[in-house]
């Protein structure tokens, strides 16, 4: 029998760290992940879990030790947000290409500057090209979930590759909401032993990781990253369907919200999403043909299936909690158009950056964006593709 | 057993040849001999930060290390086998590793991997007391993106980023000495030593590190042939100057106890140790002589600090 509790966001990952009992787990504090290595602690101190806690210094030395640590033949975890996750940029992609599955929670956190501690997506968005798989996650269930199958996902032998499970920070994090959690010997037998085949540990067949590896075969070594990152879409829909049959919750590449017969769309990712399915409601009981998209898996980017999900809409709003400064569109902005390109035409798709530092969206702002998503499907006409939402001009 | 060259030398190598360090290089014979050091049942993990020695001992598809070996990136070396180590522990606390024999985990660092991008995450793993040693080959400046200055290049050396100009002379500050402050760390063991003669004192204060429980740091003095332009052959002479100078002291820390290890009966001048090295030779044009009075002042000073540490004054 699943277990119900109350718990915040970050409690609940902390929770699935301590069923998943990794070998070892190296954090550094910053708000607003600082809960995990907190409440990890103390179930170390408290022998509920037999990790090797290494309380490091910085994130870059915590990716560091991870690395070593998953190299060496450990099942490694670690969570971070923000400048802490800046800090690991260099080693993130060290990680990937030593196709490492280390675990990473991103409790995401408007990245500095100007220093601001609440929620956007400007640091896993910084991290999307890094090589690692990122799942995103709208509530405090599927924090506590993706986590369980990004262990899962990240040492299936076809992919080897970090995963990271981000979710909104102090909206996720720190709200405490119903959750289901999953008996201890479930999530036990769900990702088994951490049995890698090569590893630093293993005195019978010693290894070499991370070689200089230069104009002869470093190519060769990013096609073969490349090519884990195509086969773990396959490998995530696997370890989802596993895991629906062991909780019942259903998990894809994106979740899909009255989209049968939509004609505008929004395309959003993590908590905005609770909101945003409020207004598509509504906007339903007034008879328009609203649905939205949440996006849960963002590396690997399922394009086709966007595409085929997509493809009947008049019009889309994509909605950014990051800029990428390109003056032109939010990054999901240009992966969504992209994907789209050559494969339908003639739907409209704009841009809305939204939300950076905190700002709270409401559901007047998200049915604004509906509204003007009705314009242009009514006058066939797109003022503006790239455009910000809620920001005094 | 009392240490013996020979007998020590019929190991088989844990490092091996075929590797593309210069020659007249002192780090592959650091490398060697503190391998040498771990008893041959041991496994070892090793991990190097970039660097010459990195970039020159495994270039894919091979490797010149026969123990395991890691490296990631440049200012993370101690932090990188601080996770190794603390996977180790945590794998055998679960069973997950044969109870017998023992792994030793040791970094490699140069000066700059060392004393300048990497102090932050070297001092973080000492202080967390891993059980492993971290040995600085210190060639005393960035030598594998072209002889950079760092902070433990002596002062007036003529580096690409110090260079000897016509108004100023080379490096203009003195060396950090980063022995001293690991054995502020309270460590149990830190040791400073150099590969000279027949590498005895590397040898024990290698064994010493790797046999003693907890973070131990080596900084080892690693002559540079391209950076610090002798001749290739005059290696084991160089080092030997540096100590027979003062200006690199053979000495261990022991739980915050100093052991000077080597007193010169004849403490030789500087100028023997500056001549034969091009990175000083503007020390030695007309005019100049002050600048080598001013090195011989700085390291009879830091010589009468060390022995008065050592409670020998
Ligand atoms: C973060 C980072 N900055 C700079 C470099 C470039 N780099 C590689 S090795 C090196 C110098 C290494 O010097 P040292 O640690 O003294 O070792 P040596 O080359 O002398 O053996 C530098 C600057 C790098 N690889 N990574």
């Amino acid at each position: 029998m699943a277990i119900r509790d109350r718990l915040s966001g970050n409690e609940a990952v902390a929770v699935a760290m301590k069923q998943v009992n990794p070998d070892v787990v190296a954090a550094f504090p910053i708000t607003p992940s600082t809960e995990i290595p907190q409440y990890f602690s103390s179930f170390v101190a408290d022998g509920k879990v037999d990790t090797e806690f290494v309380p490091v210094e910085s994130e870059h030395s915590a990716m560091s030790a991870c690395i070593g640590a998953q190299a060496a033949g450990a099942r490694t975890m670690t969570a971070t947000s923000a400048n802490g996750l800046a800090l690991m940029w260099e080693m993130l992609y060290i990680a990937a290409s030593c196709k490492l599955p280390i675990a990473l929670s991103v409790v995401n956190r408007a990245l500095s500057g100007p220093i601001n501690i609440h929620n956007d997506h400007s640091d896993s968005m910084g991290a999307r090209d890094s090589g690692w798989v990122q799942l995103y996650g709208e509530t405090n269930q599927e924090a506590y979930d993706n986590l369980i199958q990004a262990v899962k996902i990240g040492e299936h032998p076809d992919v080897l590759l970090p995963v990271m499970n981000c979710y909104d920070g102090f909206i996720t994090s720190h709200a405490v909401e119903n959750i289901e959690l999953i008996e201890d010997e479930k999530v036990k037998a769900f990702v088994g032993d951490y049995k890698p085949e090569h590893y630093l540990n293993d005195k019978e067949n010693p290894i070499a990781v991370g070689p200089l590896d230069l104009q002869n075969h470093y190519f060769e070594h990013k096609r073969q990253q490349a090519e884990s990152m195509m086969k773990a879409k396959k490998v995530i829909l696997e370890v989802a369907e596993e895991f629906e049959k062991l909780t019942g919750r259903k998990y894809g590449l994106f979740e899909e919200y009255k989209m049968e017969d939509a004609e505008v769309a929004i395309v959003v990712i993590n908590s905005t999403a609770g909101t945003a399915k409020y207004v598509v409601d509504q906007l339903r009981e007034k008879g328009v043909k609203a649905g939205l998209i949440k996006i849960r898996v963002y590396r690997p980017f399922p394009v086709d299936e966007i595409t085929a999900a997509l493809s009947k809409c008049k019009a889309i709003a994509v909605m950014d909690k990051a800029d990428s400064f390109n003056a032109a569109g939010g990054p999901l902005f240009t992966d969504i158009t992209s994907a789209l390109y050559g494969r339908v035409d003639g739907i409209k798709v704009i841009n809305y950056i939204y939300g950076l530092g905190g700002r709270d969206v409401r559901t007047d702002d998200i049915a604004f964006v509906y509204d003007a998503l009705l314009e242009i499907v009514k006058t066939g006409e797109i003022k503006s593709v790239y455009n910000y939402l809620g920001v005094r001009e | 057993m009392a240490y013996n060259l020979k007998q020590e030398a019929k190991k088989p190598e844990r490092f091996t040849g075929g590797h593309r360090m210069c020659a007249g290089c002192g780090a592959p014979v650091v490398s060697r001999t503190v391998l040498r050091a771990l008893k041959p049942e041991d496994h070892a993990v090793v991990g190097a930060a970039t660097g010459c020695m990195e970039v020159s001992t495994f270039l894919y598809p091979y490797t010149a290390w026969k123990d395991s070996f890691i490296h990631s990136a440049f200012e993370n070396v101690a932090a990188t086998i601080s996770g190794a180590e603390a996977a180790y522990v945590a794998m055998k606390r679960k069973g997950k590793l044969p109870a017998d024999g023992e792994t030793k985990f040791i970094a490699f660092g140069g000066d700059g991997g060392t004393y300048d991008i990497g102090l932050q995450s070297l001092s973080g793993a000492m202080e967390r007391g891993h059980d492993m040693v971290y040995v600085c080959y210190d060639n005393g400046a960035y030598m594998n993106t072209g002889i950079q200055r760092s902070s433990a290049t002596p002062k007036y050396a003529d580096t690409t980023t110090s260079p000897a100009g016509s108004v100023i002379p080379g490096k203009s500050q003195y060396r950090k000495d980063l022995t001293l402050i690991m054995a502020n760390h309270r460590l149990p063991y830190v040791a400073q030593t150099a590969p000279i003669g027949n590498f005895r004192d590397l040898h024990q204060k290698a064994e010493k590190a790797l046999y003693t429980k907890g973070a131990c740091f080596l900084n080892v003095l690693a002559p540079c042939p391209r950076g610090w332009r002798y001749d290739t052959p005059k290696l084991m002479d160089i080092s030997k100057l540096a100590v027979e100078t003062c200006i690199w002291p053979l000495y261990e820390v022991e739980n915050g106890k100093v052991t000077v290890n080597y007193k010169p009966k004849n403490k030789l001048p500087v100028e023997e140790y500056l001549k034969p090295q091009g990175r000083f030779r503007h020390l030695f044009k007309k005019g100049n002589e002050h600048m080598i009075a001013e090195i011989q002042a700085e390291i009879d000073s830091r010589w009468e600090e060390l022995l008065m540490l050592a409670g020998e004054k």
